[in-house]
Order: structure tokens, then C-alpha cells, then sequence
């Protein structure tokens, strides 16, 4: 997955992966009006059957060709990106053919005056396929998408560094989780749906959440690691398990059943305090039509939205087993139970 | 068709406030649409074509959305001398105020000043008033939350065409010309012409949940590269109607911009791909209504964007109503 | 009309609301003690997916009736625990706009058990005078509460200013002040016109959650009730002070003290339609109840997100002004309570379905 691009608004390729790995897990599949992947796995209680849906967005984040001058590609962000990450980058870009590229920094006299102290601004980088000016004006035009392409690269047994982890992680967490459920029993419905344009709109997942109208809502998504750069008090170690949310966005009930959920199999978690939005297709999950109780699951990555993101790969494995230990212990009558009345 | 758009650059009607703009651009459409009505937010929707069920085959119903607001400005406070106080409606840049002329919804008329008057560069707006000409809150004829707009003749200069709010009366005409040129079509086809657009996408949030498209257009202005050292983007006046790619705030589905350049080729009209970095259109508020809508937008090339004189090319205007109606006259498969 | 008062009995109210700690996303005392206050109504309610409070008072003349819904917030500006630095010292974050100026020297309330801590400062002895000059960073402020908050406080325990309410002064000038005066004076206000609730439509009575960060539970409520329009209780700031300059007006006062329920035409998040501010007005006319135009400009309220709710819902905001809101001592006038709440209890009681009969205009 993380070597397929899929960036936000045209997350086609990455779709066509995921459904291919979710097609012998799921009843059936089914495409949203904005392109979200959306596979129904039944439960076995009578009908009707509540229903749960679990959101993994699939789009990743990276940049689309604005201009062309004399060859040299000049692009926009697509999701944020910090340009001080993008000098020395080997990216492809996508136009009529799939050209492997690099983007680079002009030296100082060849940008604006008023743009020279500081680092280059996005605007003022370019992109060089190596090809003459006349060929690039055959195989790319303005609208073409630029992908990052750094390698996937082990560190260690259990560490992976790759770009797009962002939130490619949490899709292979949640096809575990999927996988886990094909031997177990669950009574509730399940939703899987690895959601579009999380990185510009939450678009997908609100969409998607409208269409299906499910009565709970988990969002899987990668939080800060730990690691240098990064502040300590906002950032949650590589390894130790995934970070629970809880805050506004998140109803304290399902926090709490997660949390049992994770307890009842000895899983090691952390809280992860989110004193306003959580940043993730949650927040548009939560107040979609009359308002979805809402949970949020996170894989803890290091460096995100670079190339080179970070995250253990037993994390991705456990988020699996926590979702599948979830669902399965989802009685029917669970949201006659629900109530906002956290210890009051 | 230059007539139409001078009655619409020059009508007074601010985000909020749209009512003489709706009902100038019902007295046009009235003999030419199907059904038409107002929604609870005052967008105007007029349908083209046999209203279908959603499980037709060949029919699809298509939401066009041009907005009928333009940026203004709403009064606060009226002072001891009379001066008027106010605030903006959308966006309003400093730079474009001073010295500048509006026009209040109940006609007074109007010139933004600011304090220290002798400055060179342009105050916030907090330190800007209107002068009407009063003396004192007794004899001014304006009051605490009237608006207004700015206030300068269309002009025409033969291919290109200088007004205040071309931005968004310009995609309104193009909206008007297009339902009145359509002969026939196989699609159910609403015309919005929305409201509070400038304000934040507001008529089109809603006017799209109660339509409920297959597919969402809009139509509406773009910046453009072609003035001396200006805005970094391909996009120039005269060579044609822009097919959007990408804005501030929405992705087009690259399914509609297919179908819209393969029209374009097809119908021989000439286009260009346009990507806005910083602004948005309806678009984006009817991608995300209810179970989510794919969208693009049709964006008329135009200079001095939220300036009182905006500027855009007539044939490119022209071209734009030739490609919608082209578009919306045959059938339709996205893929 | 029914002539509703600002007694003793509604002070004492607003009193216990100021003092609950109902920080956004946490407003589940708040919510108990409405819920209390109403109990021997009966009223229909529910609590949803956000949290809100939802309340219905079905109307009794016969006929169409408007459905009405009327919201007011239960959230309130605080802090949220997010880091134990030992020693019952925590770190916090912000939830909702509240600036660091307002927070220090400041003693708050820290979770379930309201645990009195202080949020300190730097002694100025030990300061340089560029410091002094530069602002207060949020990140250097910590809660402390001495060893009591130990094994009790964790993180994710929210916090705010410990109440301080007081009546100031007496007669007509009469004057409130307490924290969270935003918005749980218009909380009080909507139990009381649930209590008396007009007959001539249904009114839904929304008490909502996470208005101030992003006016969430609105939203929902909004979808949930589906009305046919909306009037908004909120309280505004009055940044009615004077001028440095003693020549110059003041004139971005936002709203005033003293001149009564001010009426929003437009604030950012939303153009208040113009039917229901002519039916305000008109009504406050014949009433005899003094109003005031909010100044238009930045701001927001629950209506900001009802208005666009489905195929849109005609919304207006009606506030009570407030000096220092956001901080640990806003105040607001008796008299301006009073006249809002006689002001929007009569508008309801004087809407009636042609109201929205007209294009929007």
C-alpha cells in the first residue's frame, strides 16, 4: 500500500488495493459518491442489526503540477506539507506516463528577493524529471499529481519508515482486524471503509457516515510518536500500544468500552487527552446527520507527513486486535446502555 | 447578452441581502424555466427538464450553482458627526476602500474614508467610515446593520468587459444564458442562484441538500496570471472558459473534469485546466452534501478579483455558456 | 403575556449553573441539574449522541403551530489536564478562546471533585523587565493543587475559574458577576421559558454542547429537531468601556450594558434572517421592552451551524450583554436579563406560521 499513490481527490490506485485485499473478508463492497471503499462484513444477531463504522482513510498527502516553465515542474500542496522536508526528494510524478523526479531548491539569485531569507517556500521550488523541455510538455500538464517515492525501508525488526503510513497503517490495521473477525463471532454490523480526502475535507468519512448512517463510529488514524523534534507531553512511544482518545470529539461510553475491550485481552494503552478536535475523520463523523458517538483509535508514527514517517509494526497488528476484541464484545442492546454521564 | 450582465453587476445586493438581484434574474428566467422556486435562505432555483426519479437511466440530475451575492460592507455605528462605522461582508481588502464608492440597499450613496487621512499605505477597516454627506445620527439616512455594496458602472471595452462583482453576477448570467439556450435535455437540471456564497458557501450548503444532484457544478469567477508580475497560474483572459482542477478548498473528481474537457473538444471550444490556490466556490459546499455529490466548476477567467472593477473577457464568457449548454444537452456517464 | 421575573429563585439558579464546572465536551453536571430543575415537568426529553439536552413543550392551540427550537449553551471555556508533573502540579491545554492573560493568578477547579489549585506565576522579584513587557506564554502556566489533587486528578480532567458569583449593587443598576455567565445566563433563561412555555407553537428547547469550540452539539440538535425556525439565547460581550482619548467615541462597544437584549443582524457565522429581526423588533416595540443591535462583525453562536443545517433553518441570535466574558469575572445587568427574557418569551408567543410566509427578504 504505501508504494501505490492515492492522494487526496484521487485515491483510485489505492482503492483498487485495498479492495482487493478486503474482497474475501467482506459481504459485500461498494464505492461512495466521492470514491470511499466501503465493505460490509454482517453480524449474526437478528435483524435489525445495529451497526459500527470503522474509518481508515486512504488518501495520502502530496502535491499537483501548477505550471510548467521551460521543463521545470512547479507544484501545490495536496493535505499539508511543510516545504523545509521537500529539497533532495525523489518523487513521481504522474502524467501521461509515470516519470520518476526530484524536487529541488534553485539557488538564491533565481528567486524573488523578498522570498530569499528563510527557507524556500513551496512556491518557489521546482520539480526536474531530467527530461528535455519538448518532452515534458508531451507527458505532463498543469493537474498532474506528484507523489513522494522514497523507498519503504526497515529499521531494526520492527520498525518501518515510509511515506503515506499516514494513514496506509491504520487501512492494513483495520484489514487485520477484518481478517481476525472471519473466525469470530460479532453480533453488530461492520463498516469498514477506507474513507477518501480525509487530508483536504473529511469528505469521505462524513459522507460515507451520512449514506450508511451507522450508530457508532471508530476513526483509526496515526498519532505523534515519540522521537527528536518533537515535544514529550504531546508525543505517545513507538510500541507500547495504541493511543486511545478522549476529549470533545470523543463520547466517553465508547472510550470506556474500548478501553475494557483492551483490558479483556491485557492490551497495554495510552490516553491520548484531545482537549479540542482530534484531527481526524472523527471530527466530521461525529455531527454527521443527528450526531454518531464517536471513538478514536490511534497507530503513534514518528515524523509525520514527511517521507520517512516511522511506526512499529506490532502497533498496526494490536490496533487490529483491539478493533476486532471491540466488536466482538458489542452486545445489541449496547447503545440502550450509552449515556454521556461520564463519572459525573 | 452584454446587457444582462450590466443590469447585474450593477444591482446593490451584498451576502445576505440578494433580494433585488433574485428578482431581477427571475423576470429573466421566468418564461424559460420549468418550475421555479425560493428556499428558506433565499437561494432561487429554477429546474430545466422532466423531473426524474433518481433510478432513471439516462437522466441524472445536475445541480448548477452561480451565486447572486457580492462582497459588501454592513454598518456598526454611527457616530456624533454622522460618519458611519462598519464592517465587511466577505472579503474586503483595505486597499480596495479608499476613496472608494458604495451604495446602501435603500439607494444612499456613500465614500469610504479613513483616519489620518494623509497615510500613505491602507488602515484596517475598523479605521475606515462612510461618509454620506450627514452631519449627525439625527439626519443620517443610514442606520446600525444596513449594508451595502460598492458602487461603480459597468464598462464595456469591447472583448473585455470591467465591473464590481462580476464576481459572481458574471457566473449568473452564464447560468441565465445557458438555461434560456437549452433547447433540450435528457437530465433534470436545477439552476441555483445561490446566496451568502462570499460569507462562507452558505446557500450552497443548503440549496444542494434540499436538490440532492447526481452531479454538482459551479460557475464562477477565477484569478488569472496574465497582469505584470501577478498571481502564479496558467490561467489568462481570452483563451477560454477554465475547467477547475483544484482550489483552496476542493479537489474537482477528476471523472467530471474528463467529461467536461472531452465537451470541450468535442463542441471545439476552447478551455484551459485552472488551479486556484487560495479561494473557493460552491463547489465545494455541494461535494459534501449528505451522501456526497462529485462536483467541478466552470470558472470564468477575471483580473482584480473582490476589486470594484473586475475584469473578464466576453468571448471566454460566451465560450462558457457554449460548453454548459453543450454539457448538459447530451447524456451523461461518468464511469 | 405572561410578565416573567428575574427573582431571587432565578439568581439562585443561575448561581448554581455558574458554579458547575461544564467545560466543552464535559457538560454533564450541567446537564444534571437542568434536568433537575425541569423534573417536575415531565417534559418529553432526550439526551443525544453529542451530549445535548433535548427538550420538547408541545404547544396546545389548535391548528398548524411553528415548531420553534430555541437553543443556549451549556459549555463553558476551561482547560483540560494533559500532563502530571508530580507533586499535584499538572499541565493543561486550552478548550475554547481563552488566553493565557486571563488564566494566571487565577484560582480554578480542577475535575470530579472540584479540587481547589491556583494557576501561578512568577514572582516579579525574580523577573527581568523585558519579561514583564512580553506577555505570558500559556506553556509555562501549570495548575497547582498542593499535594490534594494526587491519586485524584488524572489526565483528561477538565477545569475552570472557581465561581467567585456575587450581586453587585442594587435597585435597577443591579449587576451579576460569576464566570461562565456565557452562556449559562442563557441556560437559565431557557429553563424559564420552558417552564412557561408558550401555547401558540412547539418549542424545542436545545441545551447544547462544544458551542465554544466549534459549535458542535448545535449542529446535530438542529438535524435531530428539524425546525421551522430558530431564535439562539447566547450572551455577547459589551467592550462598552471608555476611549483612552476623552475626545474620541468608543465605537466598536460590541453591545451595552444596560440597553437591554441585543439583537444579532449579522456576526461571522451567520446573517440573521431578516423576518425574524423585523418580528423582534416589531414585538419589543409593542412590548415596551428596551433593545439593542449587536454590532455586526466577528463572533458566533449556535445559529451559525443551525442556520445551514438541511435545507436551511431562518435563524436569530438574542443575547444579554456581558463585560468580560471568557475570563473568571464577567458581569451582567439584572435589567438586560429580565427585558431578554421578556423579550424573546413574547416574540415566541407572538409567532404564528405567517411569519415565513414571505420570500426571505
Amino acid at each position: 500500500m504505501v508504494r501505490t499513490a492515492g492522494l487526496s481527490g484521487y485515491e483510485a490506485e489505492i482503492r483498487r488495493i485495498v479492495e482487493e485485499a478486503w474482497r474475501p473478508l467482506t459481504d459485500e463492497l461498494s464505492v461512495s459518491k466521492l470514491g470511499s471503499l466501503q465493505g460490509l462484513k454482517r453480524g449474526s444477531g437478528g435483524e435489525p442489526r445495529p451497526s459500527i463504522l470503522i474509518a481508515a482513510h486512504m488518501d495520502a498527502i502530496g502535491m499537483m503540477v501548477t505550471r510548467i516553465r521551460e521543463g521545470f515542474l512547479h507544484v501545490t500542496e495536496i493535505g499539508g506539507i511543510d516545504a523545509r522536508v521537500l529539497p533532495g526528494q525523489v518523487v513521481t510524478v504522474h502524467g501521461r506516463e509515470t516519470l520518476s523526479a526530484v524536487v529541488v531548491e534553485p539557488p538564491s539569485w533565481l528567486i524573488p528577493p523578498a522570498d530569499r531569507s528563510g527557507s524556500t517556500s513551496l512556491e518557489n521550488l521546482l520539480v526536474d524529471t531530467g527530461l528535455t523541455p519538448e518532452k515534458v510538455s508531451d507527458l505532463v500538464r498543469p493537474g498532474d499529481l506528484v507523489s513522494f517515492a522514497s523507498e519503504p525501508l526497515m529499521l531494526g525488526k520492527q520498525l518501518l519508515a515510509a511515506h503515506s503510513l499516514d494513514n496506509r497503517a491504520s487501512v492494513a490495521a483495520l484489514t487485520h482486524a477484518l481478517d481476525l473477525l472471519q473466525t469470530r463471532v460479532h453480533r453488530w454490523d461492520v463498516w469498514a471503509v477506507a474513507t477518501v480526502q480525509e487530508e483536504e475535507t473529511l469528505g469521505g468519512a462524513m459522507t460515507s457516515a451520512y449514506h450508511l448512517q451507522p450508530d457508532l463510529a471508530i476513526a483509526v488514524d496515526v498519532t505523534h510518536g515519540k522521537g527528536p523534534g518533537s515535544p514529550s507531553d504531546k508525543t505517545y512511544p513507538l510500541g507500547d500500544g495504541p493511543a486511545l482518545g478522549l476529549g470533545p470529539n470523543i463520547h466517553p461510553g465508547v472510550y470506556k468500552a474500548v478501553k475494557d475491550a483492551a483490558e479483556r485481552i491485557e492490551m497495554k494503552t495510552q490516553l491520548e487527552a484531545m482537549a479540542r478536535h482530534s484531527g481526524t475523520d472523527a471530527y466530521s463523523l461525529q455531527i454527521t446527520q443527528a450526531g454518531i458517538p464517536t471513538m478514536v483509535i490511534s497507530i503513534p508514527l514518528r515524523y509525520m507527513h514527511t517521507p520517512v514517517e516511522v511506526v512499529h509494526l506490532k502497533d498496526i497488528t494490536r490496533v487490529g486486535r483491539l478493533l476486532a476484541e471491540f466488536i466482538t464484545g458489542l452486545a445489541p442492546d449496547f447503545m440502550d446502555g450509552l449515556s454521556w454521564d461520564e463519572e459525573a | 447578452m452584454k446587457n444582462l450582465i450590466q443590469r447585474l453587476v450593477e444591482t446593490t445586493g451584498p451576502s445576505g441581502y440578494e433580494q433585488d438581484v433574485r428578482a431581477l434574474v427571475r423576470g429573466e428566467i421566468e418564461k424559460h424555466a420549468d418550475e421555479i422556486r425560493v428556499d428558506a435562505m433565499g437561494n432561487l432555483i429554477a429546474r430545466k427538464g422532466a423531473a426524474t426519479t433518481k433510478s432513471a437511466t439516462q437522466g441524472k440530475r445536475i445541480m448548477i450553482s452561480a451565486h447572486m451575492d457580492e462582497i459588501g460592507v454592513i454598518a456598526t455605528h454611527i457616530d456624533k458627526n454622522g460618519f458611519i462605522r462598519f464592517t465587511n461582508l466577505g472579503g474586503v481588502y483595505p486597499r480596495n476602500c479608499v476613496g472608494g464608492r458604495v451604495r446602501f440597499l435603500n439607494g444612499t450613496s456613500g465614500v469610504i474614508g479613513q483616519e489620518k487621512a494623509g497615510a500613505q499605505e491602507a488602515k484596517p477597516l475598523s479605521e475606515m467610515y462612510i461618509d454620506v454627506g450627514a452631519t449627525g445620527e439625527k439626519d443620517c439616512p443610514v442606520s446600525i446593520g444596513d449594508v451595502a455594496a460598492f458602487d461603480r458602472p459597468f464598462t464595456d471595452l469591447g472583448d473585455r468587459l470591467v465591473a464590481k462583482a462580476m464576481d459572481d453576477r458574471i457566473g449568473v448570467a452564464v447560468g441565465i444564458e445557458t438555461l434560456k439556450g437549452l433547447k433540450k435535455t435528457p437530465h433534470e437540471v436545477y439552476f441555483v442562484f445561490s446566496v451568502q456564497e462570499e460569507v462562507g458557501l452558505r446557500g450552497a450548503t443548503t440549496s444542494a441538500y434540499g436538490v440532492d444532484p447526481d452531479i454538482g457544478l459551479a460557475i464562477d469567477v477565477t484569478g488569472s496570471g496574465d497582469t505584470p508580475n501577478g498571481l502564479r497560474m496558467e490561467v489568462g483572459l481570452g483563451k477560454g472558459p477554465a475547467i477547475k482542477v483544484r482550489d483552496g478548498g476542493m479537489l474537482s473528481d477528476p471523472r467530471v473534469i474528463e467529461w467536461m474537457v472531452a465537451a470541450a473538444k468535442k463542441a471545439k471550444l476552447p478551455y484551459q485546466l485552472e488551479i486556484l490556490e487560495g479561494g473557493t466556490t460552491d463547489a465545494r459546499a455541494i461535494q459534501l452534501a449528505r451522501a456526497g455529490v462529485p462536483v467541478g466548476c466552470l470558472s470564468i477567467p477575471c483580473r482584480y478579483v473582490h476589486t470594484p472593477s473586475e475584469m473578464v473577457d466576453y468571448n471566454d464568457v460566451r465560450n462558457g455558456v457554449a460548453l454548459l449548454v453543450e454539457l448538459l444537452s447530451r447524456p451523461i456517464d461518468l464511469g | 403575556m405572561a410578565n416573567l421575573k428575574i427573582g431571587s429563585t432565578q439568581i439562585k439558579l443561575l448561581e448554581n449553573l455558574c458554579g458547575t464546572l461544564g467545560v466543552s465536551g464535559h457538560e454533564v453536571k450541567v446537564r444534571k441539574l437542568i434536568l433537575e430543575e425541569l423534573g417536575d415537568l415531565g417534559a418529553e426529553h432526550t439526551v443525544d449522541a453529542l451530549g445535548n439536552l433535548l427538550v420538547t413543550r408541545k404547544g396546545t392551540r389548535r391548528g398548524r403551530r411553528l415548531r420553534v427550537m430555541v437553543a443556549a449553551h451549556m459549555d463553558e471555556v476551561g482547560l483540560m489536564v494533559s500532563g502530571d508533573d508530580k507533586d499535584g502540579i499538572y499541565k493543561f491545554e486550552v478548550v475554547g478562546g481563552l488566553s493565557a492573560a486571563q488564566l494566571v493568578g487565577k484560582p480554578v477547579v480542577v475535575g470530579k471533585e472540584l479540587i481547589p489549585g491556583v494557576i501561578g506565576f512568577k514572582p516579579i522579584h525574580l523577573t527581568t523587565a523585558s519579561e514583564r513587557s512580553s506577555g505570558v506564554s500559556l506553556d509555562s502556566l501549570r495548575i497547582d493543587t498542593g499535594g490534594a489533587g494526587n491519586g485524584k486528578v488524572k489526565i483528561g480532567d477538565r477545569a475552570a475559574f472557581a465561581p467567585y458569583f456575587a450581586v453587585l449593587g442594587s435597585g435597577r443598576t443591579r449587576a451579576l458577576r460569576a464566570k461562565a455567565l456565557d452562556d449559562r445566563i442563557g441556560v437559565a433563561s431557557l429553563i424559564e421559558l420552558v417552564r412557561n412555555a408558550p401555547e401558540n407553537i412547539d418549542l424545542l428547547a436545545a441545551f447544547t454542547t462544544q458551542e465554544e469550540i466549534g459549535v458542535r452539539g448545535a449542529q446535530v440538535a438542529a438535524h435531530a429537531f428539524d425546525p421551522d425556525l430558530a431564535v439562539v439565547l447566547d450572551c455577547s460581550p459589551a467592550h462598552d468601556l471608555p476611549h483612552w482619548d476623552d475626545d474620541e467615541e468608543n465605537t466598536r462597544y460590541n453591545t451595552r450594558l444596560g440597553a437591554g437584549p441585543a439583537l444579532y443582524v449579522a456576526d461571522k457565522g451567520t446573517l440573521s434572517d431578516p423576518r425574524l429581526v423585523r418580528h423582534f423588533t416589531a414585538t419589543a416595540g409593542e412590548a415596551g421592552v428596551p433593545f439593542q443591535f449587536r454590532q455586526a462583525g466577528g463572533g458566533g453562536t449556535d445559529a451559525s451551524a443551525i442556520h445551514k443545517v438541511r435545507a436551511g433553518i431562518p435563524s436569530i441570535s438574542v443575547s444579554v450583554p456581558g463585560r468580560y466574558l471568557h475570563t473568571a469575572a464577567s458581569i451582567v445587568r439584572v435589567s438586560d436579563w429580565q427585558n431578554t427574557l421578556r423579550l424573546v418569551h413574547a416574540a415566541l408567543s407572538g409567532m404564528n406560521p405567517s411569519l415565513l410566509n414571505t420570500e426571505r427578504v
